[in-house]
Formats: structure tokens, C-alpha cells, sequence
């Protein structure tokens, strides 16, 4: 067990509480930049999509795991970012500028979908981002002369410079972007706005009698949400190369969903373990598949099966997500022969209820 | 005339997701939980039917019966087996497992029962009469007439019986309920049970007959049916699924094409924006 003596105000707020983790931190960063080493091609593919995932699982965690506000829309912010970014690299943007501008848009129609959200609470308002998913989707279908319809829309190289596409370069790519919005949202969360969003969260009542602006609040979080996603969008553009509208439907909602709730609600090492998990869980079953016999093996749709069932199996037994069970086990090194397991005994929980409001 | 043939299917489709909407608002009612899976439980249960009926060669009425018997011990055995454990998790959780849920249910039916569309054989099969240009199919008026007999039964049930009044009360308040000795987890159970049975009979009644693992996505469309009619309301669950029915129709003729698939979320949208309780509402603001 480690006790922190504080001696200064800036320790509280400090993303490092003590050299330890300092320390374990810069090995992993050092792993991760020297990964392209001692990998071949194809790990560091799927290690670049697991970093699209997580910056995509940032900007759903600002909004579900802190500000409290769900969505099941997310893979329309994730569509227009790929293809706002796509269509404008067509147009001759260069990389950067195309990039930040789909971040932007992304951001802006997520405002803009904030706005209306703000008189919905939660079943509403998942539904009513889940009708805001379906009506982009059918935009996508049908505009061809910017979409290209369901013929889908070729993504160009990304290029400055050096090709920024090649395995190597789009691997640093991605690790700088996640890095970049880690950093971003870990220092927006210990910002006033970001205390504000916790508060909405955790009462809407009590925090507006503490001169919380819910409305601007809640708007501000759907924003910046959005235009994480947007930037997800616009890498995954680039891993997977052509823009078809059936690469964003509900499913990509539920599985950026998953990622949240898999790796734990609430925290943002839980986006990392989420996205590695929904980065690597594909690759699993297509390992288990080839093992199975064909009686297994040749059931349609057993990805999504799997997919639910696991949601299932987290949500029943535990909650905290892969996060939550990695402190227990911490806690259980950590005071070792002392630990009672009491110390995590589920509280009895009470519903909240929205029918009166 | 073609008003009269667009009203006519839009009706009897609006009748499918009017039940199914049925099926949500009464969980919702009782237990506030949202059950996202309501539609592939519809599916499971044409899926049983079509066991029953065609695999098994059973009479129609025995295997209806005997479909809608099972889907009620399904019902409340996923009550017990999931929902139970969710008692008191915020409705994100609840929400999320159904979901969860509706995905495993695909892939069971899509092991069990192969992904390729089946037909049901129904008693009524294709029968058509003609009425001039109008043609009225026998699934339209099968289904139109079966919702019909349902929300009577569902009305005398709610209005007559002990049990249907002790699912009135538990879902009114929970804890009062409790004090005046309503055994309100098994109520729970009842409910999940009599909105399988009504998802199942969605199913069988559903125009055209043919199931695949796939039809369970209607079920985001009633969905928005229910909360069209106000999420808490059982006429108004009705009234949304037609209201969604028959826009579906008519957008899809007299707009532009591909708009029928969206129209019941664009009404949703609206709903949402302009009376976000819905058309009957259940909820009340509460003074702090």
C-alpha cells in the first residue's frame, strides 16, 4: 500500500500521483513506440485500428461514461467524419487541414444534435440519436453525387510529405492522434467543465443548484464527443480504404458501445482495455472458429452472437467493466494478506426513476 | 383508390408494430425496464410457430397455441435468468443487455432455423378479395382483426381479473404494491411472460408470413411506435404503431423513394421535438 504525502495543491490535480506510475507509463510508451520493431504487417494493422477505436471510445466515454448522456448514434458521427474527410482529400485538401475540418464538422453536427437532445433524458435520448443513425445512413445511401451511394467512395493516400498510408507511418499516425486526445480529454476532464459534466451525471437537480449551465454542459459534451469520433472516423477512412454505408450501421454503434461498457464505464483506462478488446476480440473468434468443429464454426452471424453475449456476461456480473475487475485484483496484490473481499460487495442500488421528472 | 390500398397495408402493418409496441410499453410499464430484444422475441416465437406448424405438421390453432404457451415460459425465464439481476441498474445498463440480448437471440435462430426466409402456413394463406381496384389480403384482415381480439382481451385482463390488476398496481408503484402483499418480482415475471406472448403473436400475424432471423429490426420501428404513442401508454402503443404504419406507406409513394424506411424515425425525431412525452402521456413533471 502506497501513501502520498502531498505537499503542494498542483499534486491533486496532477495526472501522475507518484513516480511509480510515472515510471510504468514511459516503459509502455516506449513498447508502444518501438512496437513497429518487432512486429510484422498485419499486428500493426490491427494495432492501429485498436487506437481508432480507443480515440473513437474517448469521445463516447466524454459523453456516456462522464457526462451521463447516451447514444446509440455514434457510428453517424463516425460516418461523417470518415466521409467529410474522404470527400474533401477528393477535393485536393491536404492531409492535416482535411482531417481537423472533418474533426470539426463532426464536432458541429454533434452540436447540433445536442441541441434538440437537450429536453431528452436517457431512453429517449438513445432512441433519438438511434433515429438521428438511420436517417444519416439513408443520406449516405442517397447522396450520391457526394457519397457515391452504396457504389461506396475510394479513400485517397493520406500523404505529407512521406505516404502516411504505408503500415509504419499510419501506425505512428494513429499512436499520435490517440495520444493527442488522451491528453485532451484526461486534461479536459480535470477542467471545470469537465467536473460540470460529472455533476450532470450524477445529478442533473443538484448540479444546477450549484450554477451549472445543464444546457450548455450537456451541448459542449455531445460537441466534443462528436468530433473525437469525427477525427476516429477519419483515420478508420484510411484503414479500411472505401467508403461504403454499410461500414456504419447500428452494429458499429453497439460495438463502440461495447467497447465502453467492456472496459468500464467511467474511466479512461477503460476506453484502452475496451478498444483492445473489441481491436482483438474479431481476430479471437476467427481463431476459435478455424479450431471449433463446423457444427460451431458454420453458424451465420456467430460474431455478433458472441458480441451480445459477452454484454450480456458484463453487464450482469460486472459492471465496472475489464477496469473495474483489474483494481479489485490490484487491491488484492496490494494489501495482500490483509484483503477482505467484503471491500467490493455490490451495494444495493436504487433505480432512479425517469417517469417523474 | 390508392389512398384506400395504401391505408389498408399500412393499417395492417401498423397493426404488427402496434403489438409489438404493446409488447414494450407494457414492460416498461410495470418494471421500467426497456426491452430492446422485443422484436427478436417476435421473431423467436414465429420461428417456434413455424416448428410447430410446418416442421411438426401440427393444426394451426394447436401449434399457435402451444408457440405462444412456450414464448410465455421464455419470457419469464429471461426474466428471471437476466432482468432479475438488473433490478435497480440504471435503465443504460437494462438497455444495453437487451440489446446484448437481441443479438444472441439472431444467432440462435440463425443456428437453429438457418438464415434463409421460411413461410408460415397459414390457414388464411394467400386468400384476396377484390373490392373494385382495392384488394383486401387475408393476412391484413387476419392481422387487423387478431390485434382487435387482443386489446379486448388485454382490456378485460387489466379490468377484470386479480391478476391484471396487481400488474396495474405494481406498475404504478412498485413499494405500495409490495406493502399490500402483491408479490411484485413474480408480477414482473408475468409481464415479461404476457409480452412474449404478445411478441409471438406479432409474429404469426405479421402480413406476408415469411420469417427470417432477421425480421426481429422491426422491432426499433415499433420501438418508435411506442414512444410515438407515449412510452407508458397501452391505446397509445397502438395508435403509434398505425400512425408509423401509415406513414411508412405513404411516404413511400408520395415522396421520394427510400424515405419509407425512414419515416418512422423522422416522425420520432418530431415527436421527440415537439411533445417528448408523446402523443398519450404517461409521465409527470415532479416539483423539487
Amino acid at each position: 500500500m502506497r501513501f502520498i504525502r502531498k505537499t503542494s495543491y498542483a499534486q491533486d490535480i496532477d495526472l501522475f500521483k507518484h513516480n511509480g506510475q510515472r515510471f510504468w507509463y514511459g516503459i509502455l510508451a516506449l513498447a508502444v513506440l518501438l512496437a513497429p520493431l518487432g512486429l510484422d504487417r498485419f499486428l500493426l494493422g490491427e494495432m492501429a485500428l485498436v487506437y481508432i477505436y480507443a480515440i473513437a471510445g474517448v469521445g463516447l466515454m466524454l459523453l456516456v461514461g462522464y457526462t451521463g448522456q447516451v447514444s446509440l448514434g455514434h457510428a453517424a458521427f463516425l460516418a461523417i467524419g470518415a466521409y467529410c474527410h474522404a470527400w474533401l482529400l477528393n477535393q485536393g485538401w491536404p492531409f492535416p487541414l482535411a482531417l481537423a475540418a472533418a474533426t470539426g464538422f463532426s464536432g458541429v453536427v454533434g452540436i447540433a444534435v445536442g441541441i434538440p437532445a437537450l429536453r431528452m433524458t436517457g431512453i429517449y435520448l438513445a432512441v433519438a440519436t438511434l433515429a438521428f443513425l438511420v436517417i444519416v445512413e439513408q443520406v449516405l445511401s442517397h447522396w450520391v453525387s457526394v457519397t457515391g451511394g452504396f457504389r461506396g467512395m475510394p479513400v485517397p493516400k493520406a500523404e505529407l510529405g512521406i505516404d502516411l498510408s504505408a503500415p509504419v507511418a499510419f501506425y505512428y499516425l494513429c499512436l499520435l492522434a490517440l495520444f493527442l486526445s488522451m491528453v485532451a480529454a484526461l486534461n479536459w476532464l480535470r477542467s471545470p467543465t469537465g467536473r460540470a459534466m460529472a455533476a450532470v451525471r450524477d445529478s442533473e437537480t443538484s448540479a444546477e443548484s450549484m450554477g451549472i449551465h445543464i444546457a450548455y454542459t450537456k451541448t459542449l459534451a455531445f460537441g466534443i464527443s462528436a468530433a473525437f469520433t469525427g477525427l476516429a472516423g477519419g483515420l478508420f477512412a484510411h484503414k479500411i480504404g472505401y467508403l461504403a454505408p454499410d461500414a456504419f450501421t447500428l452494429a458499429t454503434s453497439i460495438q463502440l458501445l461495447l467497447l465502453v461498457v467492456v472496459g468500464g464505464l467511467g474511466s479512461m483506462h477503460g476506453v484502452i482495455y475496451g478498444a483492445i478488446f473489441i481491436g482483438l476480440l474479431p481476430q479471437g473468434i476467427a481463431l476459435v472458429r478455424d479450431a471449433a468443429p463446423p457444427a460451431v464454426s458454420q453458424i451465420p452471424g456467430l460474431e455478433a452472437g458472441v458480441f451480445g453475449l459477452i454484454l450480456v456476461l458484463f453487464l450482469i456480473y460486472e459492471p465496472d467493466g475489464l477496469y473495474g475487475r483489474w483494481r479489485k485484483i490490484r487491491l488484492f496484490f496490494e494489501e495482500f494478506p490483509l484483503y477482505r473481499r467484503a471491500t467490493h460487495k455490490r451495494q444495493k442500488t436504487y433505480l432512479r426513476t425517469e417517469r417523474l421528472r | 383508390m390508392e389512398v384506400i390500398q395504401l391505408l389498408i397495408s399500412g393499417v395492417s402493418q401498423g397493426c404488427v408494430y402496434g403489438l409489438i409496441a404493446l409488447g414494450f410499453v407494457l414492460i416498461y410499464k410495470a418494471t421500467e425496464m426497456v426491452n430492446f430484444a422485443q422484436g427478436d422475441i417476435m421473431m423467436i416465437g414465429a420461428f417456434i410457430a413455424f416448428t410447430f406448424i410446418n416442421l411438426l405438421g401440427w393444426p394451426f390453432i394447436w401449434g399457435f397455441l402451444a408457440a405462444v404457451t412456450v414464448m410465455g415460459l421464455l419470457g419469464a425465464l429471461t426474466e428471471r435468468l437476466l432482468l432479475r439481476p438488473m433490478i435497480g441498474e440504471p435503465h443504460f445498463a437494462v438497455l444495453m443487455l437487451t440489446i446484448g440480448l437481441g443479438f444472441v437471440l439472431r444467432t440462435i435462430a440463425g443456428e437453429r432455423w438457418g438464415s434463409e426466409p421460411k413461410t408460415l402456413d397459414l390457414p388464411w394463406g394467400s386468400a384476396v378479395w377484390r373490392f373494385g381496384d382495392v384488394t383486401v389480403g387475408g393476412d391484413d384482415l387476419a392481422v387487423v382483426g387478431g390485434t382487435l381480439a387482443l386489446c379486448g382481451l388485454l382490456y378485460l385482463f387489466f379490468r377484470f381479473t386479480r391478476l391484471g390488476i396487481a400488474m396495474q398496481a405494481a406498475s404504478q408503484n412498485q413499494l405500495a404494491a409490495f406493502y399490500v402483499g402483491i408479490p411484485v418480482k413474480r408480477v414482473f415475471g408475468l409481464v415479461w411472460a404476457l409480452a412474449a406472448v404478445l411478441a409471438a403473436c406479432a409474429g404469426v400475424l405479421a402480413p406476408g408470413g415469411v420469417i427470417d432471423p432477421n425480421i426481429g429490426f422491426i422491432g426499433i420501428k415499433a420501438f418508435a411506435a411506442a414512444i410515438v404513442g407515449g412510452l407508458g401508454s397501452l391505446p397509445g402503443a397502438i395508435i403509434g404503431g398505425l400512425l408509423v404504419g401509415l406513414s411508412e406507406q405513404f411516404a413511400g409513394r408520395y415522396l421520394w423513394p427510400g424515405f419509407s424506411d425512414v419515416s418512422a424515425y423522422v416522425l420520432l425525431l418530431a415527436m421527440l421535438m415537439i411533445r417528448p412525452e408523446g402523443l398519450f402521456a404517461a409521465m409527470q413533471q415532479k416539483k423539487v
